[in-house]
């Protein structure tokens, strides 16, 4: 559904981000973007939302060229994207923001079952303007439920566990996978963690700017956590790194 | 009344063809209505334009209307209105004001409202202003408000500026008593060349009284806005004011906030900012399907709310 065609990006000095990178995500899939810091994967998904714009290649969603369609016009086209960031609004309450997200009309149950499946109590919560009086945890499990309010044809999560307490996390994890079961759209996540990588239909591991590796969770996973114990015990012996 | 006061009373003053309760309606310096209830006394002043509203004790729940109009230029209505609220009242005063003219002359408004609340009393104050008409004639309104709070008496009030205000001053002062408490949500929306000032002066006189004074407010266009506010400790209080503003276009706001303190147990906190609306905030209303213009609207429209 998804189709990048030699998508490159950089920063106004020249530095390359983004090298020349060919990917496909399938339709209904839960994929996830890992890799280290500072690879590039933000930006590899505010490309696809169209926040940057990419220095060279194509962006294809459904077969059609988006390159050239702006923020709105892709969200209009069925991309949303959640901001690692989440920005805070006065005057506009959660309530608000959810029912602009789903296009209007939202009814106060679904705004509930919304705030529901990222573990917000939704009495406490639907009303309450999003402002600095909310923690960075609430505020970016709202902004997880701004994007399920979408419905998107491929919704964009960019590292949706930062913040967020162990409950809420196991909450979250469970929610992509009744997304993932529904196979209602796309689910493209950027993450480390262990556990969403763990649910993942295919994983695509980006690195300096490049895609290292991809392919699906049995064919990825166990090269990236044994990896990860290299990098965590360089001697291959724990016991020896505890000492 | 005639159809510009009609007009405007719909949009300042929730009015649907009828007002229940008690009310008076004031149409180019004169009365276009009034009613009193059992409660509550509506009375011309003897000495001056304006009324005397006087809200028995006990009484719970009714609305007062008081709106004013000016519907035409070359008129500029001063009026001086007392609200006098009895021990343990609980009401609703609605007091909107629109001003109008067609022509190059000047329509004003300049409503001198005072209010004496008794022990324990409450009121809610809504206030809505409105700037209309093709005139060139400048459009004014320059509310002045007086509040006099006893112990454990609260008032609210909730006023908003929506647009066409060419120019106001808005000058609100207050003296609480022990445990009373003043509450004040201010919306100013000014376009243009408007000029819109508001000045703040409250007095924390007695043990636990308090303040909370919050204005919002957006200046588009070469408007100008002024935000002036003073809370005064005097005794063991608690007094918060906050300003916050957004630029559009060439719009200027200015705010000088002050605190003083003069009773050790005196808790005054100021807050301000003023900026362009944030491009993340845009930027995440355009995620969501919005043009960056209806993305603006929203905002505005949101922070104003």
């Amino acid at each position: 559904m998804l189709r990048l065609e030699h998508i490159a990006w950089e920063l106004p000095d020249g530095e390359e981000i983004i090298r020349d990178i060919d990917l496909s995500i399938g339709s209904g899939k839960l994929v996830v973007v890992t890799g280290p810091n500072g690879g590039g994967k933000t930006t590899l998904a505010k490309l696809i939302a169209g926040i940057v714009k990419p220095a060279s290649g194509r962006i294809l969603l459904e077969g059609e060229d988006i390159t050239g369609c702006d923020v709105t016009e892709r969200a209009k086209r069925g991309i949303a994207y959640a901001f690692q960031q989440p920005v805070k609004f006065k005057g506009l309450t959660v309530r608000d923001l959810l029912d602009l997200a789903a296009g209007g009309g939202l009814s106060e149950p679904a705004v509930c079952g919304l705030l529901g499946k990222v573990g917000l109590c939704a009495e406490e919560y639907i009303d309450r303007e999003l402002s600095a009086a909310l923690s960075g945890g609430e505020s970016k499990r709202i902004e997880i439920a701004s994007v399920l309010a979408r419905n998107a044809k491929l919704s964009i999560f960019d590292e949706p566990e930062a913040g967020i307490d162990l409950w809420s996390f196991t909450r979250l994890v469970e929610t992509f996978q009744e997304l993932q079961a529904e196979q209602k759209g796309t689910l493209l996540v950027i993450s480390h963690q262990e556990r969403i990588l763990s649910i993942a239909d295919e994983i695509v591991v980006i690195a300096d700017g490049r895609v290292k590796n991809s392919g699906t969770r049995d064919e990825i996973l166990p090269t990236l956590l044994s990896e990860e114990r290299t990098i965590r015990c360089p001697h291959g012996k724990e016991d020896i790194c505890h000492e | 009344m005639n159809k510009i006061t009609e007009t405007l009373l719909r949009i300042v003053s929730e009015y649907d063809g009828d007002f229940k309760g008690a009310f008076n309606i004031r149409e180019d310096g004169g009365c276009a209505g009034r009613q009193s209830t059992e409660n509550v006394k509506i009375e011309s002043k003897a000495d001056k334009p304006g009324l005397e509203i006087h809200i028995k004790p006990g009484t719970k729940g009714e609305k007062i209307s008081i709106p004013a109009c000016v519907t035409r230029g070359n008129v500029d209505d001063l009026v001086y209105n007392d609200f006098f609220v009895g021990e343990g009242a609980d009401v609703t005063i609605v007091a909107g004001c629109g001003v109008h003219t067609d022509s190059d002359e000047e329509a004003r408004h300049n409503g001198i409202h005072r209010f004496f609340l008794e022990k324990g009393s409450r009121v809610l104050y809504t206030e809505k202003h409105i700037g209309t008409g093709s005139g060139t004639g400048a459009k004014r309104i320059d509310p002045v408000t007086e509040v006099n709070l006893a112990e454990d008496a609260v008032l609210e009030m909730d006023t908003v500026q929506i647009k066409g205000v060419d120019s106001t001053i808005r000058k609100t002062t207050g003296t609480l008593a022990a445990r009373a408490k003043l509450i004040v949500r201010e919306r100013i929306m000014t376009d243009g060349e408007e000029q819109a000032q508001t000045d703040f002066d409250v007095v924390l006189a007695g043990e636990d009284s308090g303040a909370d004074l919050v204005s919002r407010s957006v200046a588009r266009g070469h408007s100008h806005q002024v935000f002036n506010s003073c809370i005064r400790g005097e005794n063991r209080c608690t007094g918060h004011s906050e300003c916050d503003a957004i630029l559009a276009e060439e719009g200027t706001v200015s705010a000088s906030p002050s605190l003083e303190a003069s009773h050790v147990d005196a808790e005054l906190i100021h807050e301000a900012a003023i900026g362009k609306i944030a491009g993340e905030q845009i930027l995440k209303l355009r995620t969501l399907g919005l043009t960056e213009e209806e993305a603006e609207e929203r905002i505005i429209s949101g922070f104003l709310k």
